[in-house]
């Protein structure tokens, strides 16, 4: 066996983390807090699992949520089991049971969807998610129709005081299991399978002549993130106390795509990243605006054209410049890109509120509220400001923004320099 | 008798629209190598466009404004998105689009509200076009069809028989070759791409009246659409024809049938009741499980013959 040396960084980083995950209900103590992070750590692990297929295997899936929606249908049916005393089980091994029964589905719809790769992969667990979503009004005996299936996390005896009533509890086993399923996944990329999923990746031709079924490779990789998904449905059976169909359906699995791309795919903490900041954006824009979906979309095109890494590609992209201490250089262009960009994000938030406003809730009459200002969305002068926000905004955003590609672009060519 | 010639050609005026929408997503898809999963939602813009526009100049002018209109908006997607994603490879491509549909159903969500709006059919389409011993066939039915046929036609002639077409069709499988020849190739793209849109937009016109104008009816349509397109043979115009009206009929079909295993045992003298094992599966009718069968037939298809219907790739 290879020497290795004790890799000091990684265990603070890991031990941050479990710090933060301990620390932080105590500072936020709100109801409203603890269901934030509560979410946030289930996303998680749903973001992570998903990440698995499409950052490690290059598999882009349309389908994820099949395996956590199945496995929370399964997760609920087994609570209610326990809590009728047929079985027994204490609730914090329920995750476990989600978890088998997502990488059982993995097993089955694998098989078929993993027979191909690229695009024709993603719309086969396009039409399997349509499947199972179809298959939830079918069977309203397993699916519980319309109502979904309700259940009570509280039965039997407390253990050491722990019934799980208090949603405090629920985080706190969430956090555990978050950190569980965090530290088995990052292990797993660097398994055996983990490397040959990154070659069959990069070049499927290459890992089949040195003789790895490419097709084995992507099905034992979804079985694995079939499971951890299960585990993350598990938990939000807990946590919500209630599964429905929307647990299987195509927006779920949306949802954990966006979530994994615009933290970046790329790194393993970037989906922790896009998942945390996609459940805050579901949980506090959602009642702000009803628009949130549409700065969503806009917001996940955009990363598309100009940041396909991530947020976690743009974080990992200022290591070397920071190294090398030119990071000072940047950080006017930085302050004036972002100012000039929140110009234009206040032009787009306008013109869509007013949009909405006039068009479709106009019957309460046209009076509106933003940023503190009250105003009529029906009158000329507030469209002329945002028309005005957007020339200025764009010209000035566009302007910022080449002098920061100019300013990135002579940082990478001295880098590149002393490199060489 | 009846039941089956009725069914049968609502299965084909149905089949013929998947057809409209799963002709553009084919040629695109072909083409560029970009499945372009916003397809549905530039059919979903062609109902919403079409029903303003009706108000303001009537049904058949919108019929012909509203296609060009969505073709329009399509173009300049590729033009100033998707050329621009075009570097980072056909997963971003992918991304790109299955954004921008979830764009254009909220930016619809925002302008024209989450009710359905009252799209309806011109008197001149109103009322029955036949009577077929008892039961009627809409004018509107009728109308679908021909629409179908007449773009179907359009599109076969335009492709083998004008210059256009042949660069088109060159650019499909040597696009360097017909580059170096002269022909700007990105913009044959963007053309194909704003036809392809344009073909979804006028789906969306006829479909927009036919059925409901809702926000969802992209979400509705789409994946089977995707199905077509799989069903077919990635790419291939022919078989998505063919997969169009398979999935159309089939789907007619079942809708109207009230088979299930259960019935099927009961006439051989088998009784099921709800002790027997997996009851809830035997009771279940045809009519319950057309949703499904789009889906399964894909799986099937994949696990048999993974090229689709007339495929030439596997890929």
């Amino acid at each position: 066996m290879r020497y290795q040396p004790l890799n000091l960084g990684r265990w603070i980083i890991w031990g941050f983390t479990a710090l933060l995950m301990i620390v932080l209900p105590l500072v936020f103590k709100s109801g409203f807090a603890i269901t934030l992070i509560s979410q946030m750590g289930i996303a998680i692990i749903f973001t992570l699992s998903y990440n698995m297929l499409l950052g490690q295997g290059g598999m882009l899936s349309f389908g994820h949520a099949v395996y956590s929606g199945l496995g929370a249908y399964i997760a609920v049916h087994a609570l209610n089991m326990a809590s009728k005393g047929q079985l027994w089980m204490p609730l914090s091994l329920l995750p476990l049971v989600g978890g088998l029964a997502g990488a059982f589905f993995g097993v089955i719809f694998g098989y078929v969807t993993t027979k191909r790769a690229g695009t024709t992969f993603a719309m086969i667990t396009l039409g399997i998610g349509e499947l199972v979503f179809n298959c939830s009004l079918m069977f309203p005996g397993f699916f519980g129709g319309e109502g979904g299936i309700t259940t009570n996390r509280v039965f039997g005896e407390p253990f050491l005081g722990i019934n799980f009533g208090p949603a405090i509890q629920v985080y706190y086993l969430i956090a555990v299991w978050c950190l569980l399923s965090m530290a088995l996944m990052y292990a797993w990329s660097h398994t055996p399978l983990g490397r040959i999923a990154n070659a069959v990746r990069d070049n499927p031709e290459r890992a089949e002549f040195v003789g790895y079924d490419t097709q084995k490779v992507r099905w034992l990789t979804l079985i694995i993130s079939a499971f951890f998904a299960g585990v993350a449905g598990g938990l939000a059976c807990i946590t919500f106390e209630i599964v429905t169909a929307e647990n299987v359906s195509a927006v779920r699995s949306g949802g954990v795509l966006l979530a994994a791309f615009i933290g970046g795919v790329g790194f393993f903490f970037g989906p922790i990243i896009g998942a945390c900041l996609f459940v805050y954006f579901v949980v506090a824009l959602a009642d702000h605006t009803k628009a949130w979906l549409l700065y969503l979309g806009l917001f996940f095109m955009a990363m598309v054209m100009f940041a396909p890494g991530g947020i976690a590609s743009l974080i990992m992209m200022q290591f070397p410049v920071i190294a090398r201490s030119r990071f000072k250089e940047l950080v006017p262009h930085y302050a004036r890109t972002g100012a000039t960009g929140l110009l234009v994000l206040a032009a787009l938030v306008l013109t869509v509120e007013m949009t909405y406003k006039v068009s479709v809730d106009s019957a309460n009459g046209t009076m509106m509220k933003m940023f503190g200002v009250a105003f009529d969305a029906a009158g000329v002068v507030p469209w002329a400001i945002a028309i005005g926000l957007w020339i200025v905004g764009g010209l000035l955003f566009d302007k910022a923004r080449k002098r920061l590609a100019h300013a990135w672009g002579e940082i990478q060519a001295d880098i590149a320099g002393a490199r060489s | 008798m009846e039941f089956f010639a009725i069914s049968l050609l609502n299965g084909v005026s149905y089949g013929l629209l998947l057809f409209m929408l799963s002709s553009g997503l084919t040629l695109i898809f072909s083409m560029m190598g970009v499945l372009n999963f916003a397809h549905a939602s530039f059919y979903m813009l062609g109902a919403y466009f079409a029903y303003s526009l009706g108000l303001q100049v009537g049904f058949f002018p919108a019929l012909l404004l509203a296609p060009v209109l969505v073709g329009l908006v399509g173009a300049l997607v590729e033009r100033y998105g998707l050329r621009a994603v075009h570097k980072y490879g056909h997963v971003p491509e992918l991304l790109f689009t299955f954004g921008l549909a979830y764009l254009i159903e909220e930016s619809v969500k925002v302008i024209w509200g989450l009710p359905a709006v009252p799209f309806r059919v011109p008197a001149l389409l109103d009322g029955p076009l036949f009577t077929l011993y008892s039961t009627s066939f809409p004018k509107l039915r009728g109308f679908m069809m021909l629409v179908a046929v007449a773009m179907l036609l359009s599109i076969y002639i335009m492709l083998t028989r004008t210059r256009i077409g042949l660069v088109i069709q060159a650019a499909l499988s040597h696009p360097q070759t017909v580059e170096a020849l002269g022909h700007n190739v990105p913009r044959v793209f963007m053309l194909v791409f704003g036809g392809g849109c344009a073909l979804a937009g006028l789906a969306g016109v006829i479909g927009g009246v036919a059925f409901i104008t809702e926000p969802s009816m992209a979400a509705s349509v789409g994946p089977i659409v995707f199905v077509v397109a799989v069903v077919g043979g990635m790419g291939s115009l022919a078989g998505a024809f063919l997969a169009s009206l398979l999935i159309g009929v089939i789907q007619t079909f079942a809708i109207a049938l009230d088979w299930s295993v259960a019935g099927l045992m009961k006439t051989f003298g088998v009784a099921v009741t709800e002790q027997t094992p997996l009851y809830s599966l035997l009771k279940l009718q045809l009519s319950e499980v057309a949703p499904v069968l789009p889906y399964l037939l894909l799986v099937l298809m994949l696990i048999f013959r993974p090229k689709g219907l007339l495929g030439t790739r596997a890929d």
